[in-house]
């Protein structure tokens, strides 16, 4: 089954290939993307699906997560309604097939920012801002007495295959001359089964998600993180390389949630900022930003109030994290880098201007 | 000829068709393909095999072929290859024994051992192997106990460490023996095996029952025994319809082995699933995949023609 769907990804891309009419570039403000998105009256989302805190199904039925909360604003940018969404759930080695093909119209799926990815030559992606700083970590069994990368030299250590996590730690350990033995998943849920029945001493990813999928272990109290960060890990939405307004529209969404975090605004005050902006024409780049004047909205090919509408939708960048990976959540993750810059962290929109 | 039209010429009118036929398919074709290079060049896809002398990045465990992370893909997807081959090979040897057990089982005058090997195929047949290789892996092998604990069985070990062969004992709570098989390893064959041999089995099965019964009757007559009627009369006379059933289940075995990525075993398509995800060549790397599977499953319908030839009645 899982080979079938990999196979038809890479087929229906290469059909996709053979078979699509030859792209005619008219210039100016077309996207493809974001007439298909409107025609079809929803936005195709590919997510992880199985992450608490970043996308995983509620008891609801129903997507929620960082990751899911992007897709959300996107859709609300777009279309106006933030459930007008449909989650793909893909594993590592899917997404970028995916995206290519034209499966999923947005990657929102803790993928790790890197050259070749971005890259035209490599697999050619086009990435949103970084929505969450992370670093690869390991966790072992507390029990193990293991403390240090060091001490698994020798040691199986399980890894999902197609990460970046993969060739971090080929890295490292092989920085640190140490032998392991890679034991290599297709899926988290394999990877962790395989790390909570033992076969391997220890399991590595990004902080974020092993502290995430701890939270979901019958025993969460008997596993630790080891204190060493073997990697940085930028985790960012990424679109197809090749439509640049559509790119432009999600970089610039997320750019709103976390200007709007820098400004004070929220989910619940967005209204009463509006009306005030509205009432206040001295204020303007209150009103610049919320689109009661100018046509940045227009230039990035959505509705003059698109922040308005993600905002409405989901809130800004610092109640999302909350929200879904911070105090309110299970996970308790402190933000850290992802502190708005003026708390000194690496959260920074450049200006509405 | 003469006074013939041409389109009345019932010789030349079937070619005419057939080649209005073949150049119609032939304009179709080059039609794709040129889209798919344009467009793929377009998206900057174009096919490129410089990658393959990139080093891989990333390592791949328990290979028979030396490999470490600073060797080339292509070095990466032989030793991925060679790990295929390995388990297809021991996987189609232990297939064809347990099915022949099985198949031949279903004759024997024991009315359990007949009912077993009856349950053993109708259990296996109709449960996705997948599943099983899931079930083989996490749940049977994932639970054997380590250390002192481990199973001992005559010239085998079985804890979670690995399976251990022939006299092996217990050094600083680590079991040591001449020959180590892990556990993913173990797993993905046990799947590959049990799965493939209830399929073989039913061939079997089916080659022994096309064999008139006045054979049997004759061997027995004879003065033959069950087990002697079986090896020396009806099984080589069965081979002839065996064979040719049995080319296309051990085609299945080779392409059901690129499963192993369920059980955490690298064969070729784990290591091509990381290559793809590594350069983002996904036309090419499915290529070579679809390639080698090809070769693969070609060579082994080839050497079973050849064996089909030598079995099958000489007639002079």
């Amino acid at each position: 089954m899982v080979l079938n769907l990999r196979l038809q990804l890479a087929c229906s891309l290469v059909a996709a290939m053979a078979l699509g009419g030859c792209a005619s570039d008219e210039g100016g403000l077309q996207s493809q993307k974001l007439a298909l998105i409107k025609g079809r009256g929803e936005l195709i989302c590919g997510v992880q699906g199985t992450l608490p805190g970043f996308s995983s199904v509620d008891s609801d039925g129903s997507y929620k997560g960082l990751d899911v909360d992007i897709c959300r604003a996107t859709a609300a940018a777009v279309l106006g309604d933030p459930n007008k969404v449909e989650f793909r759930d893909l594993n590592p080695s899917e997404r970028f097939a995916a995206l290519a093909s034209g499966e999923v119209d947005l990657l929102s799926r803790n993928t790790t920012y890197t050259l070749s990815r971005d890259a035209a030559g490599g697999n050619g992606l086009s990435f949103a801002p970084v929505v969450f700083y992370d670093g690869q970590g390991l966790m072992v069994p507390k029990a193990s007495g293991i403390t240090s990368v060091k001490g698994l030299s020798g040691k199986p250590i399980c890894v999902e295959t197609g990460t970046t996590s993969e060739l971090n730690l080929a890295d490292r350990m092989r920085e640190l001359k140490a032998p392991y033995t890679p034991l290599k998943f297709q899926t988290s849920d394999q990877t962790y089964a395989a790390y909570l029945q033992g076969r391997c001493v220890a399991v590595t990813t990004d902080r974020s998600q092993l502290a995430a999928k701890r939270t979901g272990f019958p025993n969460p109290e008997a596993h630790v993180l080891l204190p060493d960060v073997i990697s940085k890990e930028p985790l960012a939405p990424a679109t197809v390389n090749g439509d640049p307004l559509w790119s432009d529209a999600v970089r610039w969404t997320v750019y709103g949630l976390m200007q709007a975090e820098e400004l004070g605004i929220t989910q619940t005050n967005v209204d009463a900022k509006v009306a005030k902006a509205k009432a206040n024409p001295n204020l303007a780049d209150l009103r610049r930003f919320l689109g009661v004047e100018g046509d940045f909205g227009k230039q990035v090919g959505l509705s003059p109030d698109f922040v308005v509408r993600a905002l409405k939708a989901v809130g800004n960048y610092g109640e999302i994290f909350e929200r879904n990976v911070g105090s309110g959540s299970v996970l308790k993750l402190e933000r850290g880098l992802n502190r708005s810059w003026k708390d000194g962290g690496l959260i920074y929109s450049p200006p509405f201007r | 000829m003469k006074g013939t039209p041409w389109w009345r010429n019932r010789r030349l009118l079937p070619l005419l068709i057939q080649a209005a036929v073949g150049l119609t398919i032939l304009v179709v074709i080059a039609f794709l393909l040129g889209n798919l290079v344009r467009n793929l060049s377009a998206a900057g896809l174009l096919l490129s095999w410089r990658w393959l002398n990139l080093p891989a990045g990333f390592d791949v465990s328990e290979t028979l072929l030396p490999f470490n992370a600073e060797l080339p893909y292509w070095r990466a997807l032989l030793a991925g290859l060679v790990n295929t081959l390995r388990v297809v090979v021991v996987g189609l040897v232990g297939a064809t024994v347990l099915g022949t057990l099985v198949g031949t089982a279903a004759f024997s005058s024991n009315a359990l051992l007949k009912r077993l090997a009856r349950a053993y195929v109708e259990l296996i047949r109709n449960v996705p192997l997948l599943l099983q290789l899931l079930f083989w892996y996490f749940v049977v092998f994932l639970s054997l106990p380590d250390g002192p604990a481990a199973l001992r069985l005559p010239g085998l070990v079985l804890a979670k460490s690995g399976l251990y062969l022939g006299p092996s004992a217990l050094v600083d709570g680590v079991w040591q023996g001449p020959a180590r098989i892990t556990l993913e390893f173990g797993a993905l064959l046990t799947g590959l095996v049990i799965h493939s041999a209830a399929f073989i089995a039913e061939v079997v099965r089916g080659g022994v029952a096309a064999i008139p019964g006045g054979q049997w009757e004759a061997a027995r007559s004879l003065g033959l025994t069950h087990r002697q009627t079986l090896a020396r009369i009806v099984l080589p006379q069965a081979l002839r319809v065996i064979v040719p059933g049995l080319n296309s289940q051990y085609i299945s075995l080779a392409k059901n082995s690129s499963l192993a990525v369920a059980c955490g075993y690298s064969d070729l398509y784990a290591v091509a699933e990381t290559t793809l995800n590594q350069t983002g060549r996904a036309v090419e790397v499915v290529l070579i995949l679809l390639g080698t599977y090809l070769t693969l499953d070609l060579a082994i319908s080839a050497l079973m023609n050849r064996l089909n030839r030598l079995v099958q009645i000489q007639e002079r």
